[in-house]
């Protein structure tokens, strides 16, 4: 799962910085991923992992890091 | 102004080009989770109108000051009037927060030039309570945007 995750960060966080450098637990926010990009993180999670985040979790937080998108799917897709 | 008075204001520049590769790459979603109707009516869809509206959204964040939970893209509307000026409209989380802030309403101007759009937004807060204000305290609605 992590390795989908950080090549959807790749490809659509528009980071300034290569995403192999990001830890699990750093803040992509901090890292350089706008609210626009993080926009276009989510909807492109959605598609690889066929789910679909739910209002209540559109949060800057379920998006901050690695690990906590890794946690979030995991609570969407019970893997 | 009264001491009792206090101005907060927001700015952001969102890149043109960014909003039509999010058009071209997820489409009707991309626009659905993010534009109200009537944003993107009363632009005609054009990425430069859209990116100026994606700008006041997010200073419109700027000036509500939002902690941990955030109020939804689609509740920061833009309102687009028939004189062609443009004013914010929120509802939601975005009202509760603008309310419990003590701020009136929020004045929005966009702009758009060379692949870049921008937008300020300006908001008068009516009682001093604004300035002690602990965002903290107001996380009270589970819904939020990214």
């Amino acid at each position: 799962m992590d390795e989908k995750i950080r090549s959807i960060l790749s490809e659509h966080g528009r980071f300034p910085i290569d995403v192999a450098t990001i830890g699990d637990d750093e803040d992509l926010f901090a890292a350089g991923m706008t609210s626009h990009a993080s926009v276009n993180v989510m909807l492109a999670l959605e598609e690889e992992f066929d789910t679909e985040f739910p209002e209540s979790m559109l949060n800057k937080s379920t998006f901050e890091s690695v690990t906590a998108i890794r946690t979030a799917l995991a609570g969407l897709t019970g893997s | 102004m009264s001491s009792g008075t206090s101005i907060r204001v927001g700015t952001d520049l969102v890149m043109v080009g960014q909003v039509a590769d999010s058009i071209a790459c997820f489409g009707d979603r991309y626009l659905r989770r993010v534009y109200t109707e009537h944003e993107i009516d009363s632009c005609g869809g054009a990425s430069a109108g859209l990116a100026a509206r994606f700008a006041a959204k997010e200073a419109a964040l700027k000036v509500l000051r939002p902690t941990g939970y955030r109020p939804q893209w689609r509740s920061l509307e833009v309102r687009r009037h028939d004189g062609g000026w443009c004013s914010m409209s929120l509802s939601g989380y975005a009202a509760e927060l603008a309310s419990q802030a003590g701020l009136g309403e929020l004045a929005v101007s966009l702009t758009h030039e060379e692949g870049i759009a921008g937008a300020v937004v300006v908001a008068l807060c009516q009682d001093d309570p604004c300035r002690e204000h602990n965002a903290g305290d107001l996380v009270s609605e589970s819904a939020g945007a990214l």
